[in-house]
């Protein structure tokens, strides 16, 4: 018996009804802790022209830095109130938003540690397979030391995965697909 | 065959997953399918270790099922129009272990080969009997369980005379960051395939079989509805840790 990988297709544009509930866009409550953020941003294609059906999927770590997820064994506490997971449909201007909190530092390969940082899927019609990437936050100095912007060979395109702002805990983070200014999407 | 070191698992250096196979996941840009000429990435991709963040994620915490969400024929006034089928299957790993309590989605056309959705302008009828949305969870050996309708084929306005096979998508979150998959699942002898550049845009001739189900006559329930088994598989461990 084979086991080969089930290939991957396109979400298509006809999704709308099955997969985003705005309740997804809000990963935290009342209760859970860490500084508040909004993360807000357009994804846009080599023409520069906005996505209205792509489908934005993130995942991160609490605010102490630990992933609801049996396979992370830190000694940090979990918060009852954070999950970690959110999706959020591009509306007609490619405009997507999460309500979360900044998320602490994870440890990263051979004892390193990663600056904060939220793990992004990118769906949408003409992606026949997904695409990740990783949001950053502007203003953090552990990002100088992150071992895997450090793999981003030309320094210039690094910038392309620090959101901006973190005024009033909003920070803006757009996604190019194409073109100048590319998003750097990776291959894991 | 040599003997490997078996690797550590630790939250630094956690054992990695193995990596995407490149002839079941296609290419960003596959020009037949015109919509990613303007969608992929220019740059190449940036090769990056998996760490603790990819390694986890989301684990079926963020929507809780209902009863009957695995059958897309209820929850409507009467019963949709089309041919009432069973889709079941296993989601398992690379090395053949099941996939348990993993969150499936599901949606599709009517069997007019309309979606219930207001950007879909296909001239086919909707049914006001079905919505084509549905969600399960898998068992603890990796099982998922849907009834629904058969879908129609759909124009597309790829080319001139596209037609999408009919087909189910499918979403699954797996184990990790890295098992996530959006397929679409397709019937077995369609005419269309070979004329359908998304199903093409898989490289290897054997990995789109296996986007293809089987028609089961034991999954068939007599004076029901047909049987088809639709097994999918997602990224496996590369190596487990050793079990003393």
């Amino acid at each position: 018996m084979s086991f080969g990988q089930t290939p991957s297709q396109t979400v298509g544009p006809f999704f709308h009804f099955a997969l985003p509930n705005e309740k997804y866009e809000t990963l935290v409550t009342d209760k859970t802790k860490g500084e508040r953020i909004k993360i807000e941003g357009r994804i846009v294609d080599g023409d520069g022209a906005p996505l209205p059906d792509a489908i934005i999927e993130i995942w991160q770590a609490n605010a102490e830095g630990r992933y609801d997820h049996a396979d992370d064994q830190q000694e940090k506490p979990l918060d009852p109130t954070f999950h970690g997971w959110g999706r959020s449909a591009t509306d007609k201007d490619g405009r997507f938003r999460f309500h979360t909190i900044k998320p602490g530092p994870v440890p990263g390969p051979g004892n390193t540690l990663q600056a904060p940082h939220v793990s992004v899927t990118v769906l949408a019609r003409g992606m026949l397979k997904h695409l990740v990437t990783r949001l950053y936050f502007e203003g953090e100095k552990l990002n100088a030391d992150d071992p895997i912007l450090a793999r981003i060979s030309e320094p210039e395109r690094r910038s392309t995965l620090v959101a901006r702002g973190g005024k009033d805990g909003v920070y803006a983070f757009d996604i190019v697909l194409q073109g100048d200014n590319e998003t750097v999407f990776f291959d894991v | 065959m040599r003997a490997r070191l078996q690797p550590e698992d630790t939250v630094s250096d956690p054992i990695p997953y193995k990596p995407q196979d490149k002839g079941a996941w296609p290419p960003s840009l596959f020009p037949a399918y015109t919509s990613t000429i303007k969608r992929s990435p220019k740059k190449p991709l940036v090769i990056i270790p998996q760490t603790l963040s990819e390694v986890t994620g989301p684990v079926y915490g963020h929507s809780r099922i209902d009863k009957d969400d695995n059958d897309l024929t209820l929850g409507h006034a009467g019963e949709p129009l089309g041919e009432r089928i069973i889709v079941t299957g296993r989601v398992l790993d690379e090395n053949g272990r099941p996939v348990p309590h993993t969150l499936v989605e599901l949606w599709q056309c009517n069997a007019a080969g309309r979606y219930a959705h207001k950007v879909d302008q296909h001239p086919a009828p909707l049914d006001p009997n079905f919505t084509g949305a549905g969600r399960a969870v898998t068992d603890a050996d990796g099982r998922y369980r849907f009834v629904t309708i058969k879908p129609g084929a759909y124009p597309w306005k790829n080319h001139h005379n596209a037609w999408r096979p009919a087909h189910i998508h499918f979403s699954l979150f797996g184990s990790s960051f890295l098992t996530r998959l959006v397929t679409q699942m397709f019937f077995p002898g369609d005419p269309l395939f070979p004329f359908d550049p998304i199903f093409n845009g898989i490289p290897d001739p054997k990995a789109r079989d296996r986007m293809i189900c089987k028609f089961d006559l034991d999954t068939t329930q007599p004076e029901w509805a047909l049987g088809y088994q639709f097994d999918i598989v997602l990224r496996g461990r590369d190596a487990t840790p050793m079990e003393h």
